[in-house]
């Protein structure tokens, strides 16, 4: 699905992530964890083409992002869902514009997928929230529109960057949950997080991997977590 | 592609159009600046039109006549004008050939001095009609045999001050037709330059937007259906004060001359109907070329 070889990354200074090399599986479910400023974030932009590796190479879906003009990388987008750490809503639209923006996008109609979109928001236990716009919303309220959003496409791939990073408990458990049922249905999950209790709450449900940055490097985490 | 957007353009898609947050006072700008331009080509092109009109009439009614005059002691008027109708009728490129008759001249004469002049009385030069057949004739050649024939005899071809007229008009069409072009130009200036305005302070939308697998068509169609829309409408209120003002002109009268005659005439009233199509073309094609570059730089 989604291949990183070799690649190395920095953002004009010195190197950030050097020689990583990761391979996500199709159904496959892994977890990423390092201190923060550690390069999670951006290990995730690499996958999804946003950034460009400077050196090493990226592929998406059997194709390297090198060849990839921005129609293709667009194309690819609408095959992995993205929970961006600071959510990237558009403010002035109502959340319900918002999560149906994918759809737009890709030119399908969101009018017909109402049905989808309200078991959608429901799902995240926002239907109430549908017409408030995105500055109005909590920090979890957002997180949880952003998963919505992330998986309206029905993406193959979803990539969520601190998931549950202002959310409580049971509503961290929630999502999980959530993420967990998509990884049963075959999708294939990236989660960056601190968090290591979530992890720990997966690891029970699902065989996740957990990889962690550490000095650069990407490296499997023991059972030291 | 262009014709797929141009109808995504016509047949209307709020939600493309939503994606991009009110550009309130930059697209105000565009709407503000489409209809000055709007309402300067109306009479620019009436500009155009008019002295088109002036120069088409001009060398036509004045290029097929020429006067002959003739001012002779009492005594030999009527030789010299005999033998100058002679030499008149003997010109290769001269048709046909009249002496005006005393009613007539009067009947010229009149407006200035009065139905009740007395021509016989007076020394008034005889005035000859001379109509050019299709290749015309030596104005010089003529003027020499009418000196050495009737000495009192004057050839008016009116080339004279006609021709620095029709010049003039010719130029002054010229000047209105590259006033609308200039006005279409900084037309497209202006909308390129507010386009890169909004879609600079829309750098967040449009990184929201290539997130979720956005093309740069469609993040372009968006700000083009704006900036489009805008300038139609902008154009159109333009162009219709515009022609309200030409319309407001007083009357054409007969007597009346270039100034009075700066309007439409009958179809032409069609013509600036056509600027607020214009403007709008010309806003889509700036827009979206201006956009498309700058999604390309973007990356
Ligand atoms: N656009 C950028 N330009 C320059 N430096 C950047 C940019 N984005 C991130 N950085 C730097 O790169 C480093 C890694 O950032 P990144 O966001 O990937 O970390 P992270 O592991 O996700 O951290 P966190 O857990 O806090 O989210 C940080 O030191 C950050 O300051
Ligand atoms: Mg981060």
């Amino acid at each position: 699905m989604i291949e990183l070889q070799n690649v190395t990354h920095s953002y004009g200074g010195g190197e950030l992530l050097s020689d990583i090399t990761l391979r996500l599986q199709p159904g496959s479910f892994h977890f990423l964890t390092g201190p923060s400023g550690a390069g999670k974030s951006t290990l995730l932009k690499l996958c999804y083409g946003e950034l460009r590796p400077a050196a090493g190479n990226v592929q998406l879906f059997g194709r390297d992002l090198g060849d990839m003009d921005r129609d293709a990388i667009a194309h690819a987008r609408r095959r992995i869902g993205v929970v961006h750490q600071d959510c990237q809503f558009l403010d002035h639209l109502p959340l319900r514009d918002n999560l149906a923006l994918p759809l737009a996008v890709s030119d399908r109609d969101p009018a017909a997928e109402q049905g989808n979109l309200d078991e959608l928001l429901s799902w995240v236990g926002l239907s109430a929230r549908a017409g408030a716009r995105p500055p109005e919303l909590s920090g979890g309220e957002r997180q949880r529109a952003a998963l919505a959003r992330a998986v309206i496409m029905a993406p193959d791939v979803v990539l969520a960057d601190e998931p549950t990073g202002n959310v409580d408990w049971d509503m961290s458990q929630r999502l999980l949950t959530l993420l967990v049922e998509l990884n049963r249905m075959g999708k294939t999950i990236l989660i960056a997080t601190h968090d290591l209790a979530l992890i720990r709450a997966a690891k029970s449900q699902v065989a996740a991997r957990v990889l962690r940055i550490k000095d650069r490097q990407l490296q499997l985490a023991g059972a030291d977590l | 592609m262009v014709l797929i957007t141009l109808r995504a353009l016509i047949a209307g898609d709020p939600q493309a159009d939503r994606v991009v947050p009110p550009t309130g006072f930059t697209v105000r700008l565009t709407m503000f600046t489409a209809g000055a331009m709007a309402f300067l080509a109306v009479f620019a092109l009436a500009l155009s039109l008019a002295t088109g009109r002036l120069a088409d009439r001009w060398s036509e009614a004045l290029a097929r006549t020429a006067t002959v005059r003739i001012s002779a002691p009492e005594g030999q008027m009527q030789t010299q004008t005999e033998a100058a109708l002679q030499v008149l009728r003997t010109t290769p490129g001269i048709g046909e050939v009249r002496a005006l008759s005393d009613a007539e001249q009067r009947a010229l004469l009149a407006p200035w001095f009065g139905p009740d002049l007395p021509v016989d009385t007076l020394p008034v030069p005889q005035l000859i009609e001379v109509a050019e057949t299709g290749d015309g004739y030596d104005a010089e050649g003529l003027r020499l045999r009418l000196s050495a024939e009737a000495p009192g005899a004057v050839l008016d071809d009116h080339t004279r001050w006609r021709r620095p007229l029709v010049q003039a008009a010719d130029r002054l069409r010229m000047l209105g037709l590259v006033s609308i072009g200039l006005i279409g130009l900084t037309t497209a200036a202006m909308i390129t330059l507010s386009a890169n305005a909004a879609l600079a302070a829309n750098a967040g939308v449009v990184r929201v937007l290539r997130l979720v697998g956005a093309r740069d068509v469609y993040i372009a169609r968006a700000f083009v259906r704006r900036f489009t829309g805008r300038t139609l409408q902008g154009a159109a209120a333009g162009t219709a004060l515009g022609m309200l003002a030409i319309a407001l002109l007083p009357g054409v009268s007969t007597a009346g001359g270039f100034l009075t005659g700066l309007g439409f005439h009958g179809w032409h009233w069609l013509w600036p109907l056509i600027i607020p199509i214009v403007a709008a073309g010309v806003a889509f094609w700036a827009t979206r070329m201006a956009a498309l570059r700058m999604l390309r730089e973007i990356t």
